[in-house]
């Protein structure tokens, strides 16, 4: 019994990361109709900046203090966001999908390097604050506390989104310039203020993501790209736009990927993508999806 | 699709002999010129031009934007490397037969359920299937090789031992590049063909107004497999001719970012003319060369190109060289 709970740990664990990086990646989606080919990259930039702040900069603390820290990486990802959206895509908008496809591949291609260029080819770690928080007991086996950290992370960041954008007046104006931006133009929003702030958002969230897995792996370069493929897994599987999909997507892949490791290690990733292109088969707009 | 239906010139056999002569001329003596080196390089670019051209056919031609290009280039090369590896063929006519083969079957089936869809979905569904290609070939290692990927040994030519006596750069540079040429040439009129015929028409009547099409009573659907089935199959070709030529496949070459660079080279080239994809994928070769040489940064160097490409020369290298054409012919007849 004890051990279908750590499995449920496990599974939740990884929902919240790949919450965090789909729904950034959804909500992008759902307000500027653009699929981020570079958000991978985001996710992977937020990992390394909170790994060398706290494995580099101030290696050797042993402060709690140390934990304040965890967010630099997600600050990081939303101000090169911020940068990017009105530099790199606001001209993009006009123009047929594939050249949006395009310049996003583009930039995960220069992100990539200027990764490599600023860590270097070797892993950036920040295990002290994973060590630090020690285990929990789970009848007779042992937790470590920090991915409990982690899920309670992500658990707080569904919510947070959920109020910030069904419950506050920047989530009406937000979803009004999904549903119609020429209409919510016309009524007097600034469109591309909300385009700058939704991305912002968008790679704030993927940023979070890599920021709370650091200490518990390492940032490695590649890590952005793997992770793409996976959240696109969850955004096909949940419905591209749409938070509440990337939630459930994220859950459902989360626990398809834990039984995977234990019972089909080997096609673990083909049953997710296979799983994903199913989905699409059956409901081509995924699971909470609006018809595009 | 919101851009302007462009029509694909229709020119007279004798014109195109005229541009296309005297490159056929060229590339036939080049390796007598050049060094092996550039030769193999030239080899590489062919064999890419054959898979862009053939991933053209969907892009281009019916409006179909596939990011997952790698499958059907890894399922030619693993077909090969298979073939070497537990049915010990040797020769490179066989090798190609059974990558037409394993990528008829693999289109046909990721084929029948991509072209439900159109645009992003169809872009997203193509990436996922190609990934659980890339899975398979990653995590069954014992088939597969895993990351140290497949050997595969120099091939018979027309059942002529041409590898094991000489060296293997000369093999490459001669026998075996004068047999890329061969494929590529036959591989570029019949895709001259199948775009010039009524089946190619109705693929770019699809793309530019797909109702329309329909209201025409053309099968949407259908046109469609059919597409993706040769698109698919060139890429796959393109995948057994690179083979023999890197000694080696391996999982990269079905992970996604290959598909992204099969687009890449598509865009480059100027996706919306015939030539464009054989002249970027031929460029795309060679600028990574030097790149990868130059620097590590070399990934970089090639993002920066593709943003400043889109951004500025959406219409590709081919694309603007006729842009500029026209206008010279323009201020000249004046």
């Amino acid at each position: 019994m004890d051990i279908l709970v750590i499995h449920l740990y496990n599974a939740l664990l990884y929902a919240s990361v790949l919450f965090l990086i789909a729904g950034g990646l959804s909500l992008i989606y759902g307000v500027m109709r653009i699929v981020n080919l570079a958000h991978g990259n985001l996710f992977a930039l937020g990992a390394f900046v909170t790994a060398s702040a706290v494995g580099q900069w101030f290696a050797g603390s042993q402060s709690a203090w140390l934990y304040l820290l965890l967010p630099a990486g997600a600050l990081a990802a939303a101000a090169v966001g911020a940068v990017l959206e009105p530099t790199l895509l606001r001209p993009f908008y006009k123009r047929p999908e594939e050249y949006q496809l395009l310049v996003t591949f583009g930039l995960l291609m220069i992100l990539e390097d200027v990764m490599r260029f600023i860590w270097g080819p070797y892993p950036v770690s920040a295990t002290v604050l994973y060590e630090k928080m020690g285990s929990a007991k789970v009848g007779e086996w042992i937790y470590p506390r920090y991915n409990l950290l982690v899920i309670a992370i992500g658990a707080f960041a569904a919510l947070f989104l959920w109020a910030f954008i069904y419950r506050t007046k920047f989530g009406v104006v937000l979803r009004a310039t999904s549903q119609d931006m020429r209409r919510a133009s016309a009524l007097g929003v600034n469109v591309n203020l909300v385009y700058v702030e939704a991305f912002t958002i968008g790679c704030f969230m993927a940023g979070l993501g890599g920021a709370i897995i650091v200490p518990s792996q390492s940032a490695v370069l590649g890590m952005g790209v793997d992770a793409l493929v996976l959240s696109f897994i969850v955004v096909v599987i949940g419905g591209l736009g749409s938070l509440e999909g990337a939630l459930a997507g994220a859950l459902i892949v989360g626990i398809i990927r834990e039984i995977g490791i234990s019972v089909f290690p080997e096609i673990e990733l083909a049953v997710l993508y296979l799983i994903a292109a199913g989905v699409l088969l059956v409901r081509p707009a995924g699971l909470f999806g609006r018809a595009a | 699709m919101t851009t302007a239906p462009l029509a694909f010139e229709t020119r007279s056999p004798l014109r195109i002999l005229i541009w296309a002569a005297p490159i056929a001329v060229l590339l036939v003596v080049l390796p007598r010129a050049v060094d092996p080196y550039q030769t193999i390089l030239l080899a590489y670019g062919l064999v890419m031009a054959i898979a862009v051209l053939g991933f053209n056919l969907l892009l281009g031609y019916t409006g179909l934007l596939s990011f997952g290009h790698s499958a059907y280039f890894g399922v030619g090369a693993y077909a090969v490397a298979f073939m070497v590896k537990y049915l010990h063929v040797e020769s490179m006519e066989l090798f190609v037969l059974g990558a037409i083969g394993a990528s008829v079957l693999v289109t046909a089936l990721f084929g029948y359920v991509c072209v439900r869809y159109t645009k992003i979905f169809f872009s997203i569904l193509t990436l996922a299937l190609s990934q659980v290609l890339w899975s398979l070939a990653f995590k069954f290692f014992w088939v597969t090789g895993g990351t140290d990927g497949l050997r595969v040994p120099t091939p018979k030519l027309l059942g002529v031992v041409t590898g094991e006596s000489e060296d293997k750069i000369y093999f490459l540079a001669h026998g075996y590049y004068y047999y890329v040429l061969v494929i590529f040439t036959l591989c570029v009129a019949l895709m001259w063909l199948i775009v010039h015929s009524p089946f190619g028409k109705a693929l770019q009547a699809i793309r530019d107004n797909e109702t329309r099409a329909r209201f025409i009573g053309l099968r949407i659907r259908r046109y469609r497999l059919v597409a993706f089935l040769v698109s698919g199959v060139f890429t796959g070709i393109a995948g057994a001719l690179w083979v023999p030529l890197n000694g080696l496949t391996t999982p990269d070459i079905l992970y996604w970012p290959f598909s992204g660079e099969i687009v890449f080279m598509a865009v480059l080239g100027g996706f919306r003319n015939f030539t464009g994809p054989i002249v970027g994928a031929v460029i795309f070769n060679y600028l990574k060369s030097y790149a990868v040489g130059f620097t590590v940064y070399w990934q970089a160097f090639m993002g920066v190109i593709l943003v400043v490409l889109v951004m500025v020369l959406p219409t590709g290298v081919v694309g603007t060289a006729k842009l500029l054409g026209a206008y010279a012919r323009r201020r000249f007849a004046r």
